[in-house]
């Protein structure tokens, strides 16, 4: 029972980090927009984010009496669920990991995808028209990226030979993988953006047009939810691109949770980079950017890779 | 002389001289009196089989003349509808008038002749009673449905002391939110066909994306637009009837708040009108510091209009970019006027003030500052791979569309027609400028944003003119009527004692007649049609506003895009709700 500590060791940091991780956003996006962002609370602004914190949690509880009040409470819970059970199969070094699956990838795939149903969930329940659309948004989106999601990651799983986190982490001993799959981590990358929906990859939610798309009619800390499971999944995906592609823990002199740290809050920055940069394409376009390129581009890769892996074991023998 | 107008005589040939009689006015616009049965004949003679025809109706609106002491025409006439035509090829408007008695206030509905005329006719109706028999929806456009009365009728009270006491029931809360209640069927819409059925997505009043409170019933199939009702009338400040009230100087800061974002571009075209009518020469220091202004103020509206544009299509840092510019001109504006958005600064025959001294070294700075900025967003915005696929192609209409329903400005030069009233008809001196009238080729969203984004050049290129050749000399006309009028004298000589003290307690009395002016504003051509009895305040005030056509034509070309580009259609026109509604 050594893993309870730990798992409640990993809960409150992941929270943590989060918080910190809206905080840091808030004050980038404030320096690249030549604004301040949060400065007030705390040493530069550091506590804004628990002070927000405390005013969802004293808000009042509201339910819209038009909602399907089940449905409508259960949507925000689904989407943090997933995510951090996804957390379990991640190492965060040699032996910093809850569950050490030998189909880590594909239990990750499955669970984190799982946080779609938050969103089409909260658009069904809400029962309100904006909300439906986000939500239905939602569920076209899933549908163009999970495929090429999954199978970007393939070609990393071909080159270490197992679907285990660890397995493939100590694979990059000599070589990080995303050099010989440059195409593969730039595809999950991109995947990893629609997953947790950020921009330009916000459509469910574009507020310029659908107000707040899914959760438009959620307010209090069950808003408080959405937000905070779209931040664990940048945490999440982050820290999975640093496993699959950056080597994970290894790294000279320092320790294993130092590097592995380091590397996921670089990953991180690139996460909030991309929403002080780009505009968000239509709906459309994303599903016919994942079908017509995103789509091709991965099987490609994955072609690629399969025959390099052959032609090298044929010299082998 | 105008009555020797070739078109003139042509109406006349066609139409009886009787049919048609010539009006003069102080603007020099031809004006012709027609009768009630050739209105539409005529019009659409004017519009389509006229040699040079008129094809846009650049404006209509009624006057009351009930209470008017020089009403041009017989005593029976009162209620005047007015349709102001413009023609392209001659650079000439045209205004055509028809008289109507009040025991039977109808004419024949010019819908068929120009779409645009829907809403012209939905706010004459609105405003004065007057219906139009074959219209499509006669009914109110600017006024809630609840309202009793139409307000810019002479015996409609201006002021709340004048009405009961407003009072605001849960049960009137109740009636006023069930007559905002969208009825598709009212529109002769369909809630569903064979396959689909549609939904009815209510766009505001408050919303995130329509930049003000502005309400789109959008009619939806799965996310595809089919059709949209703009309901417009929750910014209505009753600009017009204030005119009435107002004198012909203290009105001037409300025409800052038309267009919130022009400024002092408001003033421009309703002091151009005064000093038509009072016969004011504006002197050229002043003339040249109005152009300057109106310039940065432009610069200022289109920088607005720029960052909100890319944040319509998602884009969430370019807006804080401009804004921050915006703030660099308002700081020249506040060192030159003492005020920012509103400056209420330019006066009946020039302007408040002379410039600062240091002045030359604001404006200065930041002409070396911009251009590099526009550059840099040149890459963010106009370059970028995913607003170029959100906003080419959206929202397009031909140069022909435009014109038929009202369009100018920017959304205009987007088509590739390349019309700026500067340039046609010049006037505070824009004549003698060098600059070049932007165009583009395909008229759809990207192509209106390169036009404005080009503008902003050429503005700083009218600003380094002005900066470079501000003449000598003083800034307010030597006249009677400039208001407040020099005080120079009055010290020694009790009759202009009495005269300045008049001009100011009281106001200036402008002559008697009617005038139009317009300009190249911000977002169109704004124009002033203005009366005078002769009074100390204005006896009808009309703004034409380009955003009001701008917006009515946006069901027309959001129809077949997906919910996503009606947003981008929506910045890309760059209307200004105060400056739809008045």
């Amino acid at each position: 029972m050594k893993a309870l500590p730990f798992i409640v060791l990993l809960l409150g940091s992941l929270l943590t980090i989060s918080a910190l991780l809206i905080w840091v956003e808030r004050r980038l996006l404030g320096q690249w927009q030549e604004r301040y962002g949060p400065n007030r609370v705390g040493p530069g602004g550091i506590l804004q984010t628990a002070a927000d914190v405390i005013k969802l949690l004293t808000k009042e509880d509201w339910i819209p009496p038009f909602a399907d009040k089940t449905v409508f409470i259960l949507a925000p819970a689904v989407v943090v669920s997933a995510v951090l059970l996804s957390f379990a199969v991640v190492p965060f070094g040699p032996s910093l990991v809850v569950a050490d699956l030998n189909i880590g990838i594909l239990f990750l795939l499955a669970v984190s995808s799982l946080s779609a149903y938050s969103i089409v969930l909260a658009g069904w329940a809400s029962n309100s028209k904006y909300a439906l659309i986000g939500g239905l948004r939602g569920a076209a989106q899933m549908f163009s990226y999970e495929v090429y999601m999954g199978l970007s990651l393939m070609g990393v799983v071909m080159l270490a030979g197992s679907f285990r986190l660890r397995d493939i982490v100590e694979a990059q001993q000599n070589l990080w993988f995303c050099i010989p799959q440059l195409l593969g981590v730039g595809i999950f990358f991109i995947a990893a953006l629609a997953e947790t929906h950020r921009l330009p990859f916000d459509i469910p939610e574009a507020e310029a047009e659908l107000v707040a798309g899914y959760h438009t009619e959620y307010s209090g800390m069950k808003f408080g939810l959405f937000f905070l499971g779209e931040y664990l999944g940048i945490v999440l995906m982050s820290s999975l691109i640093v496993i699959l592609f950056f080597g994970g823990w290894q790294g000279p002199w320092l320790p294993p949770l130092v590097w592995f740290g380091t590397k996921t809050v670089v990953v991180m920055m690139l996460f909030l980079l991309m929403r002080a940069t780009f505009p968000r394409p239509r709906f459309d376009q994303l599903i016919a950017f994942g079908w017509t390129i995103m789509l091709p581009a991965t099987l490609i890769n994955l072609l690629v890779t399969a025959a390099v892996i052959l032609m090298n074991r044929h010299d082998v023998s | 002389m105008i009555r020797d107008l070739p078109i003139l005589n042509e109406l006349r040939l066609k139409f009886g001289t009787n049919g048609v009689q010539v009006e003069e006015t102080r603007d020099g616009v031809p004006t012709i009196r027609v009768d009630r049965a050739s209105v539409v004949p005529l019009l659409r003679f004017l519009k389509q089989d006229a040699e040079q025809p008129y094809p846009m109706l650049f404006d209509m609106t009624a006057i009351d003349e009930r209470n008017r002491k020089t009403r041009p025409m017989e005593a029976s006439n009162e209620f005047t509808v007015t349709y102001q035509l413009f023609s392209f090829v001659r650079n000439q408007d045209l205004r055509v008038k028809v008289a109507l008695s009040s025991d039977d206030l109808a004419l024949p509905s010019v819908t068929s002749v120009w779409p645009s005329a829907n809403w012209y006719e939905r706010e004459v109706w609105d405003m004065f009673g007057i219906s139009f028999n074959g219209h499509p929806h006669l009914r109110r456009l600017l006024m809630p449905k609840s309202w009793e009365g139409h307000p810019l009728r002479k015996d409609h009270p201006a002021r709340a002391t004048e009405m009961t006491p407003f009072e605001l029931t849960d049960e009137d809360v109740e009636t006023e939110q069930d007559l905002l209640k969208f009825n598709p069927e009212d529109w002769g819409m369909q809630r569903k066909d064979d396959h689909i059925e549609y939904m009815f997505l209510n766009l505001g009043p408050a919303h995130t994306g329509t930049h003000g409170i502005l309400r789109l019933v959008v009619q939806l199939a799965g996310e595809r637009i089919v059709d949209i009702v703009p309901d417009i009338g929750f910014h209505h400040r009753a600009a017009e009837k204030m005119g009435e009230r107002q004198t012909w100087h203290t009105y001037i800061p409300y025409t800052d708040r038309i267009d919130y974002l022009g400024g002092v571009m408001n003033e421009l075209p309703y002091l151009l009108a005064v000093e038509r009518l009072a016969g004011i020469r504006v002197p050229a220091r002043a003339e040249v510091i109005r152009v300057m202004l109106a310039e940065l103020f432009r610069i200022a509206s289109h920088l607005v209009w720029y960052g909100t544009f890319a944040q319509d299509v998602g884009q969430l840092s370019p807006v804080f970019y401009m804004f921050t510019d915006r703030e660099r001109i308002f700081r020249i504006i506040e060192a030159i006027t003492g005020g920012r958005m509103h400056p209420g600064w330019f006066r009946i025959g020039g302007v408040a003030h002379d410039l600062p001294v240091g002045w030359t070294h604001l404006v200065r700075e930041f002409l070396e500052y911009l251009p590099s900025r526009l550059s840099e967003y040149d890459d963010l915005v106009l370059r970028n791979p995913i607003f170029q696929a959100r906003t080419k192609g959206v929202g397009r209409y031909s140069t022909q569309e435009a014109i038929d329903w009202g369009v100018t400005g920017p959304g205009l030069r987007a088509t590739g027609f390349s019309w700026d009233f500067r340039k046609t008809q010049p006037y505070s001196g824009y004549e003698q400028f060098d600059f070049d009238v932007p165009t583009a080729v395909n008229g759809d969203c990207y192509d209106r944003g390169l036009v404005r984004v080009e503008e902003m050049r050429q503005s700083l290129r009218i600003i380094g003119q002005c900066l470079e050749y501000m003449p000598e000399g003083p800034t307010k006309a030597d006249h009677p009527l400039a208001t407040p009028p020099n005080k120079d004298r009055t010290l020694q000589d009790i009759e202009t004692l009495i005269h300045h003290f008049l001009a100011v307690s009281w106001g200036p009395a402008i002559p008697a007649g009617e005038v139009m002016a317009k300009v190249e504003a911000t977002k169109g051509c704004n124009a002033y049609y203005l009366i005078s009895d002769g009074a100390p305040w204005p006896y009808r005030v009309r703004i034409r506003t380009p955003s009001f056509p701008h917006i009515q034509m946006v069901p027309l070309i959001s129809k077949g895009h997906l919910l996503a580009d009606l947003l981008a259609i929506l910045g890309s026109v760059d209307f200004v709700l105060a400056d739809v509604d008045r």
